[in-house]
């Protein structure tokens, strides 16, 4: 069967041209167009979900002082905060938002593979966050079960929201994993099957390698997060008993009968470890672009980094269960998750010294993207080893379920990469918009964001050694937790409130330059790779006019020796190949 | 260049166009057929982790088994013609010039979409049968277990035959005879797949 | 520049911060100090690498950073396989240091001593039971099919070894010193876990089967057991507490409490005593029960009789009515003293049982019973059921059809510490948190206006 790769055909057969403002900006299948609607719903959501977490705050931080938080609503809010920050924000802005904007410009192909499909994609996602927020209006409100679901719990009577609302939930997420299947087929399909010519797998960008192992990933991984969700939903509404067992509720026995909760925490947690990398590969994938380019270095390593991205993807699937140390299943289990868990963390170490190998020697931009990169670094290193804690199955027993976990996580994929998030949000701003942010209220941005993160997650991990549980609505009369732990908290909401407060900063940022910024060049970072030498900024539709760029090096040709400008782009030919080029006659 | 020497080289040593001046996609296959290849792994995934599922929960001792309805053999026919002729219909395609809906392979196609859907008719009679001789969804683990994964299985059929549906309005359209032939391949590979693993299923419903 | 110093600044701060921090493990109490160990091993390991990396992070930025005015090209390096394979053996033997031990004390932990005494602890939405082994050492059989109000522990009736099992259906368990103990948890409904800080090790409790931990206490005192696996709307409130004794007191402690053969044993409650004791009761609480605001006696028809036998204990034992603030309290405490003997508590709890439940007068003024419901139904109703009826199995008295006026005032009490803060009273702490789910007087008075219409 003949091929022809879509990259090759012409505009008007391989793309429907947009006419009218409809089918440019809302029914668009432009993938430039579907990654901003991404990222405008994740941020959206994002939002709801950073407001929640202060409601959550203010109530550990200042127990007796909220009229509207009540218990039911305290638990609703960790509930939602948690699943909306995991789910619908970090996993839709990186592989939705970054993924789609990214892959095409960076594969040097005019859109996605299938444009249709990309759609309905983003639809579908919009829909999924519908009847998640729809939650919050409905009697009993939204599921307060905690974001991990787990049965019997989650569908009993005693935990809020206990029959429409985590319905809502398992039906939302049902419809986004259909969502991200849709887009996940066109990532890895155009990412294998439809770069220019010249751009060899090798020659990708790390960004690239991320969001692709991470698509794998969650490909494989969103199936066993249906399974459950499927076989919970069926034992809340026909009273099947696969995950409920035997149990009583308010003194009368249930129907249920025989099911497995530990089942349920295997499937919940065979997709929620991957779903970790699922959001960490893309931010290694991009924090690495980001520190080359503003270290005007080529990334250190860059097949170890490459190697290690698809390591780590490998292993995720092997480590679920050190999710589960102390829930009960066979003991013998911990032996083999533990070493398993801490094998990850040696490709992830190594990620970790290439970024710093990258700065070292290199001609450091400290600009704000590139101040948030370093600010990453150092969150994953701290987040990062106290997952060596955590991983290490004795160590778990004593901190498990405490705050050290919130702390844990909270630093390692939720500061983390945000921090990324930020970084590349101001790094490819320009080219998204077209005109250059504002450096001085980028800076500011990210100092207090930096700073006031950790000074929210540091002291949480003490808390967490003195033993304070976590889920707790508030802590009462416990004779270990002395007076000054609830000072400590109180000091931790204060952080919080000012880290949330701050984020207006970025808002004012992106939308007051979107009209008062400067225009952007083409490419103000001097970068190599294919999206900043586009013919158009932003990016016009089919996004390289006339001709497909022809790729002729890797995409961290930066201060090469001999060369006169400190970074070379991907599609430049040099001047030594051009001339065996033009004696051959092989390119026109 | 292979795959393995792909992503063992070292990117800066080399400038240039070392695979030509073609571009290079990893699969020399069409997007539509890598992009089901993917969604085939993902469902078989999918039905994995339902069977990991059937398998804990079946040690657990209140299972009672169900049963194998003798009218799930017809279906399992239905099932194994309806793959047999959209195969036979990508085979037969091959050979023709246009393709039309009514005759030849497109003859074929549509029959073997039919009885995909008289499958899907025979296991709701089945669902019917098995509801009426007293075995509902909640009755027992092994009940639930066969409701669950033939529904599922029913949901990726009708997945199949919306695309299916599609081909054939393309059909009747007398579109681009090449487009029409990949749809009518991906169609069979997509059948025969979930023919195996209702086969699969079967076997593990009838033994246990 | 001023990121340069400021990460050196934070790898200092942090290090002072830990040094320095007053938030730190609890003193230990059981064998465990080798997990201590291993988690101190990390912390050294783990610290050394935060520091290299950061301060090594630090120089690179202060001394590559752009500048005016001094040009200078970065270098180019695309790999160096001898550093990072040297640096790939370095991180490996971390981890190993890290893992072997861990490992090794897993060992330990998975292996329980053969002599070690076993007992179980029960847990529910949101309370704890207990049970030892009886004489013969062994633990009866239990399932959640046997579950019943008069067999909470779901103890297997027709087991014999479970007749002599000590039970204690009260949030307090008792431990011998220096004997390795293995618990064996089980739960009645969801998750839940086991956590004693000072023991260090926890487990959840999984309905459908069970699940194990050991220890040996070492040190003898009072240490407080939390669910720390999310178990619903009471999670926070589920306490109990452990007490660790020397092992003679302890075995006096233990002979003290019922079997589970005693506790079936109990001969039904004679109703007619109990109405004879009533007679006092009568003079406030009215010839049927139905209260009178007057004399601020609340209503008692339609309470359940395990709800008012407690209470008449807790006066008695000064529980309740002890509080100087408790003015109400301290006039009803002599007068429980009237039916003081067990017996005599759980015939007159019986006969009020038996009262024609009537529908009380509404005297508060109407809150917004939409609000009412949602705050009631979101968080009330956990324990005291959708319908305000109550249930033996959360320990929640009936709400619906009582006086609006008494638990006004006794919201307020719970609310001010004057009930439900003293040691002894089991469940009542709960509710000095839930009371929080009504913050202001018209959340309370919509809630209760809610109660009040169901009837």
């Amino acid at each position: 069967m003949a091929y022809v790769p879509l990259a090759d055909q012409d505009d008007a057969h391989a793309l429907h041209d947009p006419h009218s403002f409809v089918t440019k900006y809302v029914w668009s299948q432009d993938h430039k167009v579907i990654a901003i609607q991404y990222g405008a719903i994740a941020i959206f959501v994002g939002l709801i979900a950073l407001g929640l977490s202060i409601i959550m705050r203010l109530q550990i931080g200042f127990p007796d002082t909220v009229s509207f938080i009540d218990p039911a609503f305290y638990y609703q809010a960790v509930t939602m905060h948690g699943m909306i920050m995991v789910i619908y924000l970090l996993t839709a802005l990186f592989l939705g938002g970054f993924g789609n904007y990214l892959i095409p410009l960076m594969c040097g192909t005019r859109d996605m593979v299938f444009p249709f499909l990309n759609m309905l994609s983003v639809w579908f996602y919009l829909v999924s966050v519908i009847i998640l927020l729809a939650s919050f209006f409905i009697p009993g409100g939204p599921t307060g079960a905690g974001w991990t679901l787990y049965a019997p719990q989650s569908i009993s009577h005693g935990t809020p929201g206990h029959e429409g609302g985590i319905l809502l939930m398992l039906i939302s997420l049902a419809v986004f994993i259909v969502a991200f299947t849709m887009g996940g087929l066109n990532y890895v399909t155009t990412i294998l099957q439809a770069r220019t010519r010249g751009l060899t797998l090798m020659r990708l960008p790390l960004s690239i390698w991320g969001i692709f192992t991470a698509t794998v990933l969650g490909l494989f991984a969103f199936p066993a997060l249906l399974v459950s969700a499927i076989m919970l939903a069926l034992d809340l509404v026909l009273g099947t008993s696969f995950f409920m067992p035997a149990m009583m509720q308010l003194g009368e026995q249930t129907s249920y009968d025989g099911g497995s909760p530990i089942l349920f925490q295997h499937l919940f947690w065979f997709f929620g470890h991957p779903e970790v990398y699922i959001v960490a590969l893309p931010a290694f994938g991009l924090v690495s672009d980001v520190i080359a380019t503003h270290a005007r270095k080529n990334i250190f390593g860059y097949r170890m980094m490459v190697w290690a991205i698809i390591a780590i993807g490998g292993l995720s699937f092997m480590v679920w269960a050190h999710h589960m140390y102390v829930s009960g299943m066979n003991p013998y289990f911990g032996f083999f998750f533990a070493t398993t868990t801490l094998i990850i963390a040696i490709p992830t170490a190594l990620k970790v010294y290439n970024w710093v190998l990258t700065l070292w020697q290199g001609n450091l931009r400290l600009n704000t993207p590139m101040l948030f990169a370093i600010g990453f670094i150092f969150t994953f290193v701290h987040g990062g080893l106290t997952g060596l804690f955590l991983g290490n199955v004795i160590i778990d027993i004593p901190l498990a379920d405490t705050y050290f976990v919130v702390a844990h996580f909270h630093m390692v994929m939720g500061v983390s990469p945000v921090l990324v998030l930020f970084a590349a949000l101001y790094h490819w701003y320009p080219k998204v918009s077209g005109r250059m942010y504002n450096e001085t209220m980028g800076k500011v941005h990210f100092w207090c964001t930096f700073l006031g993160t950790y000074a929210i997650y540091l002291p949480m991990h003490y808390l967490g050694f003195l033993g304070m549980p976590r889920r707790y609505f508030e802590m009462g009369n416990t004779d270990f937790v002395p007076a000054s732990a609830q000072a400590l908290n109180a000091n931790i909401t204060l952080a919080a409130i000012f880290v949330a407060v701050a984020q207006i900063l970025f808002f004012v940022n992106i939308f007051w330059s979107l009209r008062n910024g400067e225009k952007a060049p083409g490419n103000p970072w001097g970068a190599t790779s294919l999206e900043w030498q586009t013919p158009d900024t932003p990016p016009k539709h089919g996004n390289w006019g006339e001709e497909l760029p022809t790729v002729y090096r890797w995409a961290y040709d930066y201060s090469v020796p001999g060369h006169k400008e400190d970074f070379i782009p991907q599609n430049e030919p040099g001047e030594e190949y051009e001339k065996t080029l033009h004696k051959s006659g092989g390119y026109s | 260049m292979s795959l393995y020497r792909d992503v063992t080289n070292k990117p800066w040593d080399n400038v240039g166009l070392p695979d030509g001046i073609e571009s290079k996609p990893v699969f020399n296959v069409p997007n539509e057929r890598v992009a089901l290849t993917v969604l085939l792994i993902i469902a078989s995934v999918l039905f994995s982790l339902f069977l990991v599922s059937y398998y804990i929960r079946m040690q657990v001792g209140d299972w009672v088994p169900l049963a194998t309805p003798a009218q799930l053999w017809t279906n399992t026919a239905a099932l194994v013609l309806s793959s047999v002729f959209l195969q036979a219909a990508v085979f037969r395609s091959r050979k023709e010039e246009v393709l039309s809906l009514f005759r030849g392979s497109g003859l074929l196609f549509v029959i073997g979409g039919l009885l995909a859907v008289a499958f899907i008719i025979g296991q709701y009679q089945v669902w019917v049968d098995l509801g009426a001789a007293g075995h509902s969804v909640r009755g027992n683990p092994a009940n639930s277990f066969f409701y669950l994964l033939t529904a599922v299985h029913i949901a990726h059929l009708s997945g199949g035959l919306w695309v299916w549906s599609k081909a054939g309005i393309r059909l009747a359209q007398k579109f681009d005879a090449d487009d029409i032939r990949l749809s009518m391949n991906l169609c069979a590979i997509y059948w025969h797949f979930l023919l195996l693993v209702w086969v699969g299923l079967f076997f593990l419903l009838a033994n246990t | 520049m001023a990121i340069a110093v400021v990460l050196f600044l934070l790898v200092v701060g942090t290090v002072v911060f830990h040094f320095a921090s007053p938030w730190w493990f609890t003193e230990i109490a059981s064998h465990w100090t080798n997990i201590d160990f291993t988690i101190n091993l990390t912390f050294w390991v783990t610290g050394i690498v935060f520091i290299a990396v950061n301060l090594f992070m630090a120089y690179s930025v202060y001394r590559y950073r752009q500048r005016k005015g001094s040009e200078h090209k970065a270098v180019y390096e695309p790999e160096n396989a001898k550093l990072e394979s040297g640096l790939t053996i370095l991180t490996t033997i971390g981890v190993v240091a890290m893992l072997a031990p861990g490992l090794f004390v897993w060992a330990q932990f998975v292996s329980v001593p053969d002599d070690a005494m076993e007992f179980e602890a029960f847990a529910s939405q949101w309370q704890w039971s207990f049970r030892y082994p009886g004489a013969d050492g062994v633990l009866g059989t239990a399932d959640i099919e046997h579950i019943t109000e008069r067999n909470p522990w779901g103890i297997n009736p027709n087991d014999p070894n479970g007749q002599d099992d000590v039970v204690v259906k009260r949030p307090t368990m008792v431990l011998p010193l220096d004997q390795p103990v293995k618990a064996l948890l089980r739960s009645r409904d969801v998750l839940h876990n086991y956590t004693v800080p000072q023991f260090r090790v926890k487990m959840d409790m999984v309905p459908g089967m069970v699940s194990y931990l050991w220890l040996t206490p070492t040190r003898t005192g009072s240490f407080e057991i939390l669910c720390e696996q999310y178990c619903g709307l009471g999670h926070h409130i589920m306490r109990a507490t452990v007490n660790v004794m020397e092992p003679g007191d302890f075995t006096t402690w233990l002979a003290q409490q019922p079997t589970f053969a005693e506790t079936q044993q109990q001969a039904p409650a004679d109703i007619a005593a109990g109405q004879q004791s009533y007679a006092v009761c009568a003079s406030c609480h009215g010839a049927s029960g139905e209260g009178n605001r007057a004399l601020n006696a609340p209503k008692l028809a339609g309470l359940q009789p395990w709800y008012i036998d407690r209470q008449l204990r807790y006066y008695q034992e000064g529980v309740r009515g002890s509080d100087p603030d408790d003015t109400f309290g301290q006039m009803m405490a002599p007068m429980a003293n009237m039916v003081a003997s067990e017996d005599a508590r759980r015939n007159v709890s019986a006969y009020i049982a038996s009262l024609p439940v009537t529908t009380p007068a509404e005297t508060l003024p109407p809150g917004d019973i939409a609000r009412g419901m949602r705050i009631y139904q979101a968080n009330c109703a956990a324990c005291h059921g959708s319908d305000g009826r109550g249930s033996w199995g959360t320990d929640a008295p009936a709400l619906a059809r009582m006086d609006d006026w008494y638990m006004a005032s006794q919201l307020n009490n719970y609310r001010a510490g004057i009930r439900g803060s003293h040691d002894g009273d089991d469940y009542g702490y709960q509710m000095l948190s839930m009371v929080k789910a009504m913050r202001t007087q018209q959340q309370q008075d919509d809630v209760l206006t809610y109660i009040n219409s169901l009837r």
